[in-house]
């Protein structure tokens, strides 16, 4: 019987272990692999900045809670979506992300153009208690990042470890990053973060 | 958008593998689908003295479903871009049917704004099919600040009071939709002393009729004057050019109760905006200019029908 037989493989585990490592790879090899060799996947859009300090711990923060279970933070090229949203969403708007929050379910809005739509006002309000400001909301009520203060502890190491991934920060910037904390609330610290989301790109609706 | 390799390596890379899995695929239905299938190919191993296994080949029709897979694969990598850095005879792109769909909708769409932007706010305010739009584009762009019935909240204006902190003309009404305002009131803690807030605050009840001390309101009116009056005006009437709202006619976007006065005058009102941001954001980069006309003659007719 040839190589590549039942027999052969099914009764040579390594060699069975290696073909089945081999096929199951390709998708990932053709897929995957060549995304990190793009242009629009790598570089960033013109205009984006890497968060700030408050505005990395509002994404920590939107992390730790859990945001991303209900809401998506990507845009998609179709009519409806630039209707509701905006501009639809480009990978190189996401190259400081890591990871990107980009998600898979819309329980509540997609969030990817929310920076600049409402008033830190409305989102303190907002996160306190939805219902508030908007009356069939579903989403729960966050009151206590009003009065937790923002992790300033953490900050330079967590700016270390993305400016390892490639995010450009500079010494200067990481050592004053604990300063810029202090005094701040992790709703402040949110809020920052998600007035931030998505101005880099605009188009009129 | 495949044409951005930082090497065209990338592209060859992805049309070997591609191709190469096809022409596997086809291998594999060629070698292993063919057989008898009577007596169906032994596969020669046997476990525990008397398992065995029998190579018994897909039925026609089943496999014929992958040889059409495979034929539609050859079609699609022909058609649509797959092939490495290959567009497609196509020309395919998400973004590219994006922008055909935004252009279909620009066709249908245009003319209707085109001819409303040609009528005024008043005539646009009086046309019952544009203020049908313009109701939808407010619930969808308005309602979550300013509420589906347009009353407002605390701290989000009452668009149904006929008061204007910003004037309540077509064209004040228009610039606050489009360009914005940041109304943001200065914090007097540490300019007034907590016998001087609580005067003040006096005066500034008894202007709408509101309980309060007479003796302690008298003594806060050369105060307010000294203090306030830039933003409200000498008898608390308002200035709409810098947004200062009126004290007098008893509708207070941040509450009227003591305690929601103190707190606007002691630590202020929208201090703390965002870098970038604005109390009532600006919508001009938002909104087209259509729709910023329709939205301008809903709020102005919510008032002035």
């Amino acid at each position: 019987m040839s190589f590549f037989s039942h027999k052969t493989l099914e009764t040579k585990l390594p060699l069975l272990i290696i073909a089945i490592v081999i096929a199951v790879s390709i998708g990932g090899l053709v897929l995957n692999l060549p995304i990190f060799f793009q242009e629009s996947t790598t570089k960033p859009v013109a205009g984006l900045k890497p968060y700030t300090p408050l505005q990395l711990e509002g994404r920590d923060i939107y992390i730790r809670e859990g945001c991303y279970n209900c809401h998506s933070q990507m845009v998609r090229p179709f009519r409806s979506e630039n209707e509701r949203y905006g501009h639809y969403s480009v990978a190189g708007e996401f190259v400081y992300d890591h990871p990107f929050q980009w998600g898979s379910r819309r329980t509540g809005p997609d969030l990817a153009r929310l920076g600049g739509r409402y008033s830190d006002e409305w989102h303190r309000v907002h996160l306190r208690k939805p219902r508030d400001v908007v009356p069939d909301s579903n989403m729960p009520n966050y009151p206590w990042l009003e009065k937790a203060p923002a992790n300033a502890g953490t900050i330079t190491a967590r700016m270390r470890a993305l400016q390892i991934m490639g995010v450009p920060y500079t010494d200067a910037e990481i050592t004053a990053a604990p300063g810029q904390l202090q005094s701040k609330t992790e709703e402040d610290a949110l809020v920052a973060y998600m007035q931030y989301l998505g101005t880099t790109l605009k188009r009129v609706r | 958008m495949m044409s951005d390799f930082t090497s065209g390596f990338w592209s060859t890379y992805i049309v070997v593998f591609t191709v190469l899995a096809v022409i596997f695929c086809f291998l594999l239905l060629t070698i292993m689908g063919g057989g008898d299938k009577k007596s169906p190919d032994e596969t020669t191993h046997v476990w525990d003295g008397d398992l065995t296994e029998r190579n018994n080949p897909l039925p026609n029709w089943w496999r014929g479903l992958f040889v059409g897979l495979l034929v539609f694969t050859i079609g699609y990598l022909i058609y649509y871009p797959g092939l490495g850095s290959f567009p497609g005879i196509g020309n395919w792109s998400s973004v590219g049917q994006f922008e055909e769909e935004m252009k279909d909708l620009d066709a249908q769409t245009k003319p209707l704004y085109d001819r409303y932007l040609m009528m005024s706010v008043q005539q646009v305010a009086a046309d019952s099919e544009a203020i049908g739009m313009a109701e939808r584009l407010f619930l969808n762009n308005c309602a979550q600040c300013h509420g589906s019935d347009a009353k407002g909240s605390v701290g989000f204006p009452n668009l149904r009071s006929g008061a204007w902190s910003w004037g309540g003309t077509p064209e004040a009404i228009r610039e606050s939709i489009a360009e914005g305002r940041t109304g943001l009131m200065t914090p007097l803690d540490g300019i007034l002393s907590e016998s001087a807030t609580t005067q003040v605050i006096a005066y500034v009840r008894s202007f709408s009729g509101l309980e309060h001390d007479a003796a302690a309101a008298a003594a806060g009116q050369p105060l307010f004057v000294e203090n306030c009056s830039a933003c409200h005006g000498e008898y608390g009437r308002g200035v709409p050019e810098v947004g200062g709202p009126d004290l007098t006619d008893n509708v207070w976007v941040f509450g009227s109760s003591e305690r929601a006065i103190r707190e606007s005058v002691v630590n202020g009102r929208n201090m703390d905006l965002t870098e970038g941001t604005q109390a009532m954001p600006a919508h001009k980069e938002l909104l087209s200019q259509g729709k910023v006309h329709l939205l301008t003659a809903y709020v102005w007719g919510l008032t002035n029908r």
